[in-house]
């Protein structure tokens, strides 16, 4: 691992990059826990300040100081995208593995059902999901309603590799020294697959961000809770743009920015760590 | 030809599948749902004004069959199912008495058209370049374009349209923020109302564009500059062909299969960024319908969104796997 990690540092300058956004997003979020003002309360500082010395980002027309509550909103935004990017892990894993190493039927239910997830606008029935529970919707509700959708690509991937797996002799070695389906697949195949876990967890993380934010921008989730999204509402709510209070958008924007370009990056240098022919093109092979 | 046939039974099976699921999921949904349809809509359209008992007896009973909560769960199932069949969702609560079909068929060709477009562009730009780019890797500009696109890219549609927003709409005004067309205008196939829709569609669209370009140019690349090292191209190569030949038939035609392929998965994420940049730059497409229906509590016409989408975008899938074959004669055999 730490080899890894070593070789990425030293030849990769996307890692890098990813690396130095994440820690900034990651140092944000941890500085919540440091907060001098509880998240949910408004009217706490002077409204509509701008960025100065006493309060570094600005102030909201709520009365928040935008640093502060940025921290919070990082936070349950970056909480939020983990949560759904386990949930989804554990499903794409088990129909992965499952898909690929049992075959025949079970492979063939479980892929028409993957396929159908990957193909199905998500968007619309996210949306069709919090107009009947509106009153219920609650960020960890949402995260377990996003992870139910969001598994099917990654499946795939790694089903593929599972199918690759079967064919290998240390599988026939443990059907034929008496280990059970699941055990198989727990303690042979999922090491195997575990840098493609990884790299799609980033991913995962963008697109469940991604699309917090899209539905919190409409209103669509539980506003009360501060996330980047939810930022972005009240801001428009409060006409921020319009009014000149521009750092209510421009900080959550910027950050929120930083935390999907650095997730990205991370994943593809992973990707293509993965992929041993461009790592040795990365590492100074022909081409 | 046999083959074919094959292949095609197999691609109206999953279409036949996917809207199957689909329409199941907004069955079980709705129906999971802690809050009862009929009385909150009701209370919708009572509260904006008197309506005589008759009249509300009469809502809550075609109410009650529309959402599918009249008789038994599997005569629920079997109405819900015949709804949508005929593609008959109701009236519309926001838009009293007009049908949702009617709504929705007004919305779809702004959608579509939209989407129509600028995928295109922006599946055929990122390819071209992103091929360009895995195959002349030292290219200066299309490095700095590689660079560029691994930003852009995982940035949500939101930021982009609302940053295009801020470029058009206060900085510099040249192009129509809201809307999708010139409003005195008569509708239909005149210049001015035609080129009045092109304008407005041109922020819309370069949101659109702008987002899906990037992973277009990003997975192209890649596939491009793993295909290089491959034989065949390190031969056509020193046996001295034209490096033009070389890109286009044999690199690019052998990247392109898996890209129709990933067109076809990217659909249902396409449907993503139009509601919200339909929502952005007040486009009047089936997203916005969607997004106003919410505001409403429209529930008849959020679920007729709901489902069109669902199908519309299997039947796109399904026109994109049908195509298939026409670019890539190796696959569609097995």
């Amino acid at each position: 691992m730490l080899t890894i990690l070593r070789d990425l540092l030293r030849y990769n300058i996307e890692f890098r990059i990813g690396l130095v956004l994440v820690s900034v997003v990651l140092v944000m979020a941890a500085l919540s826990f440091a907060a001098p003002y509880p998240p949910g309360d408004v009217y706490l500082v002077p409204p509509d300040l701008p960025p100065s010395s006493v309060h570094w980002l600005g102030t909201t027309s709520r009365g928040q100081d935008v640093f502060w509550h940025l921290t919070f909103a990082i936070r349950n935004t970056l909480s939020f995208g983990i949560m759904v990017a386990l949930l989804s892990r554990v499903i794409a894993l088990v129909v992965g593995l499952l898909a690929g190493y049992s075959g025949g039927w079970i492979d063939r239910v479980l892929m028409s059902i993957n396929d159908t997830f990957i193909i199905i606008p998500l968007f619309p029935i996210l949306i069709l999901f919090y107009f009947v529970l509106r009153d219920t919707m609650s960020t960890p509700l949402l995260a377990t309603i996003m992870a139910c959708l969001g598994w099917a690509y990654d499946a795939r991937l790694i089903r593929s590799v599972a199918l690759s797996l079967k064919t290998r002799e240390f599988t026939q070695t443990s059907i034929f020294s008496g280990m059970k389906t699941h055990e198989i697949l727990a303690r042979e195949h999922l090491p195997y697959v575990m840098p493609i876990v990884f790299s799609t967890t980033m991913n995962n993380m963008n697109w469940s961000i991604g699309i917090e934010v899209t539905l919190a921008v409409l209103g669509f989730t539980d506003i009360n809770t501060p996330t980047i999204g939810g930022m972005i509402y009240w801001a428009n709510q409060h006409t921020a743009l319009v009014a000149g209070i521009w750092w209510w958008i421009a900080f959550p924007v910027g950050l929120v920015v930083m935390t999907f370009v650095g997730l990205f990056l991370l994943a593809v240098s992973m990707n293509e760590y993965i992929d041993p022919r461009s790592r040795l093109a990365r590492m100074g092979g022909s081409r | 030809m046999n083959a074919y046939i094959a292949y095609l039974a197999k691609r109206l099976v999953q279409f036949v599948v996917v809207v199957f699921i689909g329409v199941n999921l907004a069955f079980v949904i709705t129906h999971a749902s802690p809050i009862d349809p009929v009385e909150q809509s009701i209370s919708a359209v009572t509260s904006f004004g008197s309506t005589s008992p008759d009249a509300i007896a009469a809502m809550r009973a075609s109410l009650q069959e529309l959402y599918g909560l009249k008789g038994t769960p599997s005569e629920q199932y079997v109405t819900f199912w015949s709804r949508v069949l005929r593609g008959d969702f109701g009236p519309s609560l926001s838009a009293f008495p007009t049908p949702v079909s009617a709504l929705i068929a007004r919305a779809l060709p702004w959608t579509a058209g939209l989407l129509i477009v600028s995928t295109l562009i922006t599946w055929v730009l990122g390819n071209l370049l992103g091929g360009l780019a895995g195959y002349y890797q030292r290219n200066r500009t299309l490095k700095l374009m590689g660079v560029v696109a691994m930003g852009v890219h995982p940035i949500p549609y939101y930021i982009v349209a609302l940053l295009l927003l801020i470029i058009f709409g206060f900085l510099w005004p040249v192009l129509p923020i809201t809307g999708g067309s010139a409003m005195n205008l008569q509708q239909g196939w005149n210049w001015p109302f035609v080129s009045s829709v092109a304008r407005h569609s041109i922020l819309p669209a370069l949101s659109l564009i702008l987002i899906g370009l990037g992973s277009w140019f990003l997975g192209m690349r890649s596939l491009v500059s793993n295909i290089v090292t491959e034989d065949y191209v390190v031969y056509a190569e020193t046996a001295g062909l034209d490096s033009r030949r070389v890109l286009g038939s044999y690199v690019m035609r052998n990247a392109l299969a898996p890209q129709v392929t990933g067109l076809a998965m990217s659909l249902g994420g396409i449907f993503n960024g139009a509601v919200i940049t339909e929502k952005v730059f007040g486009y009047p497409g089936v997203g916005t319908l969607l997004v106003d229906a919410v505001y409403a509590g429209d529930y008849g016409l959020v679920l007729g969104v709901t489902t069109v989408s669902i199908i519309a975008v299997s039947i796109g899938v399904l026109i994109i796997d049908l195509l298939y074959p026409l670019i890539d004669p190796r696959v569609e055999l097995r």
